[in-house]
């Protein structure tokens, strides 16, 4: 399954280091953010449940980038 | 500007002024050092925590890390020389995180701003659609909440907000949203309409076919957004540099900062810490990569936005990329190069025929769109009873010689039709025997046709068991398709390639009147395929090859190829997702727009990357010496930047072979 979640975040390394720690979220398949657009895109292992997930991809990415911000809905 | 940006503005302003006033403010020792902590704090309070932060979470070599260690680095040295009763400087620290946070604000607000820019330029999204109530008055909605099979009301100078069948009304849409081009589309009741466009003229009532979420100027926008996550080679590298750069850079100013002195003091010299230590701190200001960071994602957004404005979409920046590289194209014929409908070419009349037309034997029906010359006119009566003979058949041959004879066709004096299959008809038309079809029916009347006809399907024509003449329905060839080609080969396209299911002669006449370099007729879809694999075989490693197609059933083909484009996607979904390049209409120069606009943003991309490693790398140098300071330290960080960031803009314009903005 993949999803989109808008984000904010104020330099394009800082979305890069992002994208590394969502990565390594156990749950996530794939994740890429574009600065960009300021979205994150994040496709989830079958058996993962999405929330939980997104919860520790927020907290990994609140660890390499302090200010970042990613609009859970 | 952001909240956020409004904040650290003020914070720049207040220790500006703090900065201009404190030198006037007679001051030592710890109370100077006090003094200028206080401005310092106020700009560099975030960045400190951040970096503390980014140690507490071992990710330290970053940014803030960088200009953390080098500022602190800076305080403590004016520090130890005011306790050392030497006059100490404060200034300096202070004023690197003061430009660092000049320079951070603006990116951020430049960045902001063309991303804003070419967000709007794709900004085709409709924010709401009208329905009509009871009463007749029309309540705006969300698109998103219109079911399908809805009647929603679209207003001149409103964009039509969902795909389409217009009910009622007719009018004029502006497709240029979505083709970049500005030649308006008519549209009447029956029609179909694709939403993002923009009704110019008439009221039109349009029942919905599709909901919001599956309507082209969805789609459209679904993949333009998510065209960035797609990131180019280029992209993936500079990754991976920043990756170990930084951790270098960090190990190199350490380096820089002990070995020299320890060399000093090992030679029995005075040690200069301090000297060192403030080279070492202005190497890490300068090394800074985010120049490189920020512009080469804004070169490929500008690029794919600068071409969605054209009508160009490309679903990533490694395609964007991987068309600047290419130096093959191939090219499918029918829907690509040619129209893909059939069109009469060529009318001739046999002598004998002409005999009979004039001699008044026949009665000829009123050719409209013939010429005012009598021999057009036998040409119309030949067209007229081809067509008659034709009337009752719906085969797509039958379809062009109809449209070719332009008027309406009186049924009551056809009779008697029979159909041969594989070969033609025969009917009665106005008392006369007239047969239609190929080379077989007539060798089966016992006429000999004539044989020296030119290229295409040929349709063979007998009245009254006399051979009459032939009509030639072809596949007719873009305007600007010759055109097209001749501009890939001057942009450096190596080989040309047209593949084709059309017999040799066909292609071969094709393949001289376009220029093309190499073509290959009598293929099945599946032969496209292995053709593609023979050419990728072929070609260098660095080289790629782009297959352009209109999405219908090349689907295969667009995939196995480096680069699949599809033309003339507009409202063709299989087409749009097939391909990696969608070219909105059929316009075949696209395609060397797209080229032109791939190359011009890799180009910039480029000059950035050797523009700020140049730069860096001499400030570095100079720095290690001695010879450039914190200024210039400061320059080679946020101007670099800057510059790089206004040059990645540039991707945003797109100008044609002559240099007009298009």
């Amino acid at each position: 399954m993949k999803k989109t979640y808008k984000i904010e975040v104020d330099c394009a390394n800082c979305a890069l280091k992002m994208e590394e720690a969502a990565k390594k979220v156990e749950g996530v398949l794939e994740a890429t953010v574009s600065f960009m657009t300021q979205k994150m895109k994040v496709e989830f292992t079958e058996a993962a449940d999405e929330k939980a997930v997104m919860q520790s991809v927020l907290k990994a990415c609140k660890k390499v980038e302090s200010d970042c911000e990613i609009f859970l809905d | 500007m952001t909240k956020k940006q409004k904040k650290v503005l003020y914070r720049i302003i207040a220790a500006a002024i703090l900065m201009l006033v404190l030198p006037f403010i007679p001051a030592e020792g710890w109370l100077k050092f006090a003094l200028y902590l206080v401005p310092y704090l106020i700009i560099g309070h975030d960045i400190l925590r951040k970096a503390a932060l980014g140690i507490f979470h071992r990710e330290i070599f970053d940014e803030n890390f960088l200009m953390a260690v080098a500022t602190v680095g800076a305080m403590l040295l004016g520090l130890y020389s005011e306790a050392n009763g030497m006059e100490g400087e404060f200034a300096e620290g202070v004023a690197v995180m003061l430009f660092y946070q000049i320079g951070e604000l603006f990116q951020a607000v430049a960045v902001g701003k063309s991303r804003r820019n070419i967000s709007a330029l794709m900004d085709i999204r409709p924010d709401y659609a009208n329905i009509e109530d009871a009463d007749g008055n029309l309540e705006q909605v969300d698109p998103d909440e219109v079911a399908v099979g809805s009647i929603i009301v679209v207003q001149p100078g409103e964009k039509i907000p969902i795909d389409g069948i217009v009910t009622e009304g007719s009018s004029t849409l502006n497709t240029s949203a979505l083709t970049g081009e500005s030649l308006p589309r008519e549209v009447g009741t029956g029609g179909e309409v694709i939403s993002g466009c923009v009704n110019l003229s008439g009221l039109l009532r349009i029942r919905t076919t599709r909901e919001f979420g599956e309507s082209t100027v969805s789609k459209i926008l679904d993949l333009v957004e998510n065209s960035s996550m797609k990131k180019a080679r280029t992209e993936n590298f500079i990754t991976k540099f920043a990756r170990y750069y930084t951790p270098a850079v960090c190990c190199s100013a350490l380096a820089l900062a002990i070995i020299p002195s320890a060399v000093n003091l090992i030679a029995g010299n005075p040690a200069g810490w301090s000297t060192w230590i403030i080279r070492a701190l202005t190497f890490l200001v300068i090394s800074c990569p985010c120049a490189l960071v920020i512009s080469i994602p804004l070169s490929f957004f500008g690029g794919i936005g600068g071409a969605s404005s054209c009508g160009i979409l490309v679903k990533g920046s490694n395609y964007l990329e991987a068309l600047a590289r290419t130096k093959y194209v191939v090219f499918d014929k029918t829907g690509t190069l040619t129209k893909g409908v059939f069109e009469v070419t060529e009318v001739h009349a046999a002598p004998e025929f002409e005999k009979i037309a004039h001699g008044g034997l026949l009665e000829l029906p009123k050719p409209e769109k013939a010429g005012t010359e009598e021999t057009a006119d036998v040409k119309g009566a030949l067209l007229g009873l081809a067509a008659c003979a034709e009337s009752y058949s719906n085969h797509p041959i039958s379809k062009s010689l109809k449209e070719a004879y332009g008027q309406e066709i009186d049924k009551a004096k056809v009779s008697d039709i029979e159909e041969i299959g594989g070969q033609g008809v025969t009917a009665l038309v106005n008392g006369h025997t007239v047969a239609a079809g190929n080379f077989r029916l007539m060798n089966r009347l016992g006429i000999t046709p004539e044989k020296d006809t030119g290229v295409g399907t040929v349709i063979h024509i007998a009245v009254d068991g006399i051979y009459a003449g032939y009509i030639l329905i072809s596949d007719v060839v873009k305007e600007q398709s010759a055109e097209a080609i001749a501009a890939l080969k001057a942009a450096g396209i190596k080989k040309t390639v047209m593949l084709t299911g059309d017999n040799r002669k066909t292609a071969a006449h094709a393949a001289a009147l376009l220029g093309v370099d190499e073509y290959k007729s009598e293929l099945l879809p599946a032969d496209k395929v292995d053709a593609v694999e023979a050419l990728l075989a072929q070609k260098g490693k660095k080289e790629n090859l782009a297959f352009v197609g209109d999405g219908i059933n090349d689907a295969p083909v667009l995939s196995r190829a480096d680069i699949g484009v599809a033309m003339g996607a507009l409202g063709s979904d299989a087409a749009i997702e097939a391909a990696d390049i969608v070219l909105m209409d059929d316009n075949p120069m696209k395609l060397a727009l797209a080229m032109r606009i791939s190359r011009k943003c890799l180009r910039i991309v480029y000059e950035n990357i050797v523009f700020a490693l140049a730069v860096k790398a001499i400030c570095l140098v100079l720095g290690a010496f001695g010879i450039a300071n914190m200024w210039i330290a400061i320059f080679a960080d946020v101007g670099v930047m800057v510059l790089a960031v206004l040059n990645a803009i540039r991707c945003l314009r797109v100008s044609d072979e002559t240099g007009r903005r298009v």
